[in-house]
């Protein structure tokens, strides 16, 4: 977690109030809503990195450590926002309002996992790197065509800014003033390649000021930074005055993905010196005396609760349909592709 | 609204002789005159009115927030077309020469066309991607690439390729009308070669419908784009010399009109397949397959292919070396018809 150039922040990592001019938009509610989703999202990615360990699901790239920059940004959004997530997003898609069966069925193999409940603007995550500022910029841009003040936000790493699209994307709402906010997850790491080999820039955030973009660099492991830097932004966007690029700084805890071993390529002990944004959180509510015993055991048997039925859920699907390999691609399905589906379901049904 | 129309029915609307890059300025004049969701995007579109003035007047008549200038973005067009698709609008975008769509390759291949299949239809793309394309214009590097291959291989895309100013118009709405996204590739060599009578009214052409050109009982010319008036031209010169020569404009690359294929080779026994790009990989091998699968055993000689050589379309001095010419299509079809 690179320290090294200022970033703001709101409590250190011991816990106290380090910046007080937001102090008064802090109350118990809010730092209990931000325990309760982190602690929420983390159970679910140990979950999923168990049920991997067990081969109850397929490949799953986990977000530990970055709990604080996805509950803090997802949790300043309105319901009629979009959410343009990559593949270690999911906790920012649960905290917005992703279905928990589905994103389990997503890392399954099962296409029902990019479906997102009826009404919510979630796109699938992307897989392929930096693609979707675009689409962010786009589905903002229509937004404001239509005249209402909803707002995009666009998830990436420290490795997406090396691509084209990142470049295109900040350029796009810069020139058109679309209401996008760019949300950087600065976690050290693309994969293996550490930040200084990625990129030459001392920080992300400088990254906008080419652009004209207000920009900021945020400690992404201090929920309450980053909550209040994204509503500074999301004013800005709805108001007319156009995209933000925040740049949150935080730490990968574990590998990139489940298939990989990060004791290959990170120093041992980096990182150790990272405190744990939900310690962090922790520690700021016991010395507000926030931390009370009958909501953190309420959280707890909550969430375990939500993880297990979901679970259960996923695991009791109906099996894949096999007419959905066909059925979606096109709205009226072409004849020669109705003439593949129907032989091979023949087949099948003749064994 | 009317949809693609006979020669009877043809002679009794108003029409306009166009030329084909006029024929799809009108189409565009008209879905953007309709619909208040259809933009335009794309460099030097709007005051420019294109490169080619595929969209000359429109920005004047229709404004600059619908038609509108771009940054030079090839990858940044198609997807922030991809954002502005989901969220309701109808984004028409123009991709200046078919050689510069690579960059937006990601976007149409790992997005465009499979937001659909990904989402199980929540989400869809209704985008027309403009393309113009093809050699013999004298055009630098680059700028005459004849690509159809690489999206007809890519689920989840239609690809259209008009050859006439009629059937540009009728495939332009009916492009813009589409549930899915469109590539709608424009043969470059043909935007002003010739006129002809397009109706001033609003009407599609059907997409994944071929178009026989000229009736003959020998042997089958299947083609499209550019290709089309020189095949046509050849047909007429061959008809002199005792060989009738059936002609057609496939008109759709994906979904190909396989009924339309099948048919005539049924009929004539032979067939000759031409088309710039190069031939390995190239869309005549699916045709060839179409014929294997529909008409094999109708076949009194093997297929022959009338293509682009595997080499990048050269420099101009060379490009009628590397474009099919008459002599290297009469031959084709003479081996065909005396074997």
């Amino acid at each position: 977690m690179n320290k090294a150039y200022p970033m703001k922040q709101v409590i250190d990592d011991q816990g106290n109030l380090v910046d007080t001019s937001s102090s008064s938009q802090i109350s118990k509610e809010l730092a209990q809503n931000a325990y309760y989703h982190m602690y929420r999202i983390r159970t679910f990615d140990k979950k999923a990195k168990s049920l991997q360990r067990q081969g109850r699901i397929g490949t799953y790239p986990p977000f530990e450590g970055q709990e604080a920059s996805q509950v803090g940004s997802a949790l300043a959004l309105r319901e009629n926002d979009w959410l343009f997530p990559t593949y270690r997003d999911h906790g920012a898609m649960l905290t917005f309002g992703s279905n928990m069966t589905r994103t389990f069925l997503y890392w399954n193999g099962r296409l029902e996992g990019c479906v997102p409940p009826e009404g919510k603007n979630i796109f699938p995550a992307a897989v392929p790197i930096a693609t979707q500022l675009l689409h962010a910029v786009g589905a903002s841009w229509a937004e404001k065509r239509k005249g209402t003040d909803n707002i995009a936000i666009a998830y990436f790493g420290d490795g997406a800014t090396s691509e084209g699209d990142f470049h295109e994307g900040l350029n796009f709402a810069s020139v058109f003033q679309t209401p996008t906010i760019f949300f950087n997850q600065n976690n050290g790491y693309a994969i293996s390649v550490p930040f200084e080999r990625q990129m030459n820039s001392r920080t992300i955030a400088q990254k906008g000021v080419a652009y004209d973009i207000p920009s900021v660099r945020v400690d992404g492991n201090d929920f309450f930074a980053v909550y209040f830097e994204m509503q500074e932004a999301i004013k800005r966007a709805r108001s007319g005055n156009g995209p933000t690029l925040i740049e949150a700084v935080t730490w990968r805890t574990g590998a990139h993905t489940t298939a990989d071993d990060p004791t290959k390529y990170r120093p041992e002990g980096l990182g150790q010196d990272v405190v744990d944004p939900i310690v962090r959180l922790e520690r700021f509510m016991k010395n507000q005396g926030y931390y009370e015993d009958e909501f953190i055991a309420t959280t707890q048997s909550k969430v375990e609760e939500e993880i297990e039925a979901a679970v259960k859920e996923m695991e009791a699907y109906p099996k894949a349909n096999v007419e959905d390999l066909f059925d979606h691609v096109y709205a009226n399905p072409p004849e020669q592709l109705m003439e593949q589906k129907n032989s091979y379901l023949q087949l099948l049904g003749g064994e | 609204m009317t949809t693609e129309m006979d020669q009877k029915t043809k002679s009794n609307v108003a029409t306009k002789k166009l030329t084909l890059i006029q024929a799809i300025n009108e189409g565009m004049d008209m879905v953007l005159e309709r619909d208040e969701n259809a933009l335009i995007l794309g460099e030097d579109v709007g005051k420019n009115g294109g490169v080619f003035r595929a969209t000359d007047g429109l920005q004047e008549k229709h404004g600059p927030d619908r038609v509108i200038d771009t940054p030079l973005s090839e990858s940044g067009i198609i997807g922030t077309s991809v954002g502005l698709a989901v969220n309701g609008m109808k984004p028409i975008a123009e991709i200046q020469f078919m050689g510069f769509i690579y960059p937006a390759y990601d976007q149409i291949m790992t997005h465009v066309s499979r937001i659909r299949a990904r989402t199980m239809g929540r989400f869809s793309v209704p985008l027309v991607i403009r393309a113009p394309f093809g050699a013999g214009v004298r055009a630098p590097e680059i700028h005459s690439d004849s690509a159809e291959a690489l999206f007809t291989h890519m689920p989840g895309i239609k690809v259209v390729c008009p050859a006439t100013p009629y059937d540009a118009k009728g495939l332009f709405i009916a492009a813009f009308e589409d549930p899915d996204p469109v590539l709608f590739m424009e043969p470059m060599h043909n935007y002003r070669s010739f006129r002809e009578d397009v109706p001033t009214e609003y009407y599609t052409v059907e997409i994944g419908k071929g178009k026989k050109r000229i009736d003959g009982e020998d042997v089958t010319l299947i083609t499209w784009g550019a290709m089309v008036p020189l095949v046509e031209k050849v047909a007429n010169q061959l008809k002199e010399k005792g060989i009738s020569c059936e002609v057609i404009d496939l008109r759709t690359l994906y979904p190909i009109d396989q009924d339309i294929i099948a048919e005539s080779v049924k009929k004539t026994g032979r067939a000759v397949v031409i088309h710039e790009a190069p031939r390995t990989g190239g869309l005549g091998n699916d045709v060839v397959s179409i014929i294997n699968d529909t008409a094999f055993l109708y076949l009194k000689a093997p297929v022959e292919r009338v293509t682009g050589f595997d080499v990048p379309v050269p420099f101009f001095s060379l490009e009628n070396h590397y474009l099919p010419t008459p002599e290297r299509m009469k031959k084709a079809i003479e081996k065909v018809v005396h074997f």
